[in-house]
């Protein structure tokens, strides 16, 4: 299977952060990874709940099966069974994560979307990171505002940021300061190239080939869920 | 039962210097904009503007309306930043206080409950509390205790939102998808506006629509598209041509004076 692309492999990446969700909501931020829940849900996870973006959770068939306005979506981040996979401007080694600003908070030199959800989100659920250009300017030592919170500044009794999928890795907290780890790095991408395009040092020990998409992943991903390859705009080929 | 309907100019007539405005909606989904435009036509400025942010923001940041900007995020959704927003905020323009969305709700409810704050998790660990060290946190009273945010009330002087539906009386019924917080805007706030599609003499539809009841309501306008160019369906979707032009004239700023009076009519 010569001919599958990066894109597929980060879906297929995507998809196994839900492994043993079971009934819980899954909130996936961006292309690549809506198209990995909807994996998930077509293949290993046939519990987990989705909505549509708006008001509505949707079955894999288009459904209407159930009502979250973003109140209750609040209700659902307090209560805890919610998986989201946000973006991130700047995460750290600690997994610490910035979408409010670049620069000094108080006169930023750019202003983003602003702290959002994710200081409730990572004090109260499972956070995974979704990075479509794995850089230096992302993968960053320190972030320069703390959105998403890390491992280093964690507290409470829910906080659980278990992965970052990004376009060369997938990389997790596994290590015995929460620092981040390589897990996989993805065909056709060396542990040099990971550690080059990241700002700080990476726990490298064991590091193994991301899998590829099965035959029906594929099938799936190919016929069903974006037959018009829109992902390739995500993670170009 | 008092008849409540007056008009955009009326209403902002009751806004002076100096006060608090709660706007309600979404990021470009069924804001207030015919109220918005009546208050960037009036001369009132020095306001604290609480929203869950979208173009709102941006031009009452543009007319120089807003001293201090409350909000969890500023977005026109299918355009993620609004121009005017960072701009603003690059320039040190505005205070703010930024927050968890969650942390707006939790404040927003707070003040409808007549509470001086209430317990969230969210914001621990996070810049939340270093960049407005005026927040606190409390411990819980009780056997595990955990410390918690205390988010303080967000005490609304007036709230604006729109709706699909009303009655002259300002029962108000939303048909979308998301009643989103106009409810709790206006349980936080004194003066309660509500501009609508339609005034109708009785509502259709199941009654879980009806969000608003009058005694959550001081003012009503009918104003037809006054969402526009935000999103106010099933009436009408976001008018995305309007919104990009908003945006492209908000980055170039010798559009914006043309765009500016167009848009204000």
């Amino acid at each position: 299977m010569s001919d599958i692309t990066r894109a597929e492999v980060c879906v297929a990446a995507c998809a196994d952060l839900f492994l043993g969700a079971g009934e819980t909501l899954a909130s996936p931020m961006g292309l690549i990874p809506s198209l990995g829940a909807k994996l998930a849900r077509l293949t290993t996870e046939p519990g987990l709940l989705l909505s549509d973006g708006e008001a509505f959770l949707l079955t894999a068939e288009s459904a209407v099966e159930g009502w979250l306005p973003y109140r209750k979506v609040f209700d659902v981040v307090a209560h805890g069974r919610r998986h989201v996979v946000m973006g991130a401007n700047q995460v750290d080694r600690f997994g610490n994560q910035n979408i409010s600003a670049i620069g000094d908070h108080a006169r930023p030199t750019r202003q983003l979307l602003g702290f959002r959800g994710a200081p409730g989100n990572t004090i109260n659920h499972r956070t995974s990171y979704w990075v479509p250009r794995h850089s230096p300017r992302v993968l960053v030592e320190a972030v320069d505002v703390v959105s998403g919170v890390g491992y280093d500044r964690a507290v409470g009794p829910f906080h659980d940021v278990h992965r970052v999928v990004t376009n060369l890795a997938v990389l997790d907290f596994a290590t015995p300061d929460h620092s981040m780890r390589i897990v996989s790095a993805h065909p056709g991408v060396s542990v040099d190239e990971v550690r080059r395009q990241t700002s700080f040092p990476l726990v490298a020990d064991g590091v193994t080939e991301t899998r590829l998409p099965t035959g029906e992943e594929l099938d799936l991903i190919r016929t069903r869920l974006d037959p018009h390859a829109t992902r390739d705009r995500e993670v170009p080929r | 039962m008092r008849d409540k309907r007056m008009t955009a100019d009326e209403v902002v007539g009751g806004i002076e210097g100096g006060m608090t405005v709660g706007i309600g909606g979404w990021g470009s989904r069924r804001k207030p904009m015919t109220l918005v435009k009546a208050l960037l036509r009036s001369g009132v400025t020095d306001l604290t503007v609480v929203t869950y942010g979208g173009p709102d923001a941006g031009l009452l940041c543009a007319a120089g309306k807003v001293r201090k900007l409350v909000y969890g995020f500023v977005s026109l959704d299918s355009i993620p930043y609004d121009p005017w927003f960072k701009r603003a905020r690059e320039t040190g323009a505005i205070e703010v206080l930024e927050l968890d969305e969650g942390m707006l709700q939790t404040g927003l409810r707070a003040a409808g409950h007549r509470l001086p704050f209430l317990p969230i998790r969210a914001g621990l660990g996070s810049d939340v509390l270093r960049c407005a060290p005026e927040l606190k946190t409390v411990r819980s009273p009780y056997d595990d205790g955990e410390e918690l945010v205390a988010m303080p009330a967000l005490k609304l002087d007036v709230a604006l939102v729109h709706l699909n539906r009303a009655d002259r009386h300002g029962n108000a019924q939303y048909l979308g998808p998301d009643p989103y917080f106009d409810d709790l805007f206006c349980l936080a706030a004194d003066k309660r506006y509500v501009s609508c599609e339609q005034v109708v003499e009785t509502f259709d539809g199941p009654p879980q629509t009806l969000l608003l009841n009058r005694m959550m309501v001081d003012g009503v306008v009918e104003a037809p598209g006054g969402a526009g160019f935000t999103s106010c369906v099933p009436d009408y979707g976001r008018d995305e041509a309007l919104q990009r032009e908003y945006a492209s004239a908000a980055t170039d700023l010798e559009q914006w004076p043309d765009f500016y009076e167009r848009f204000l009519g």
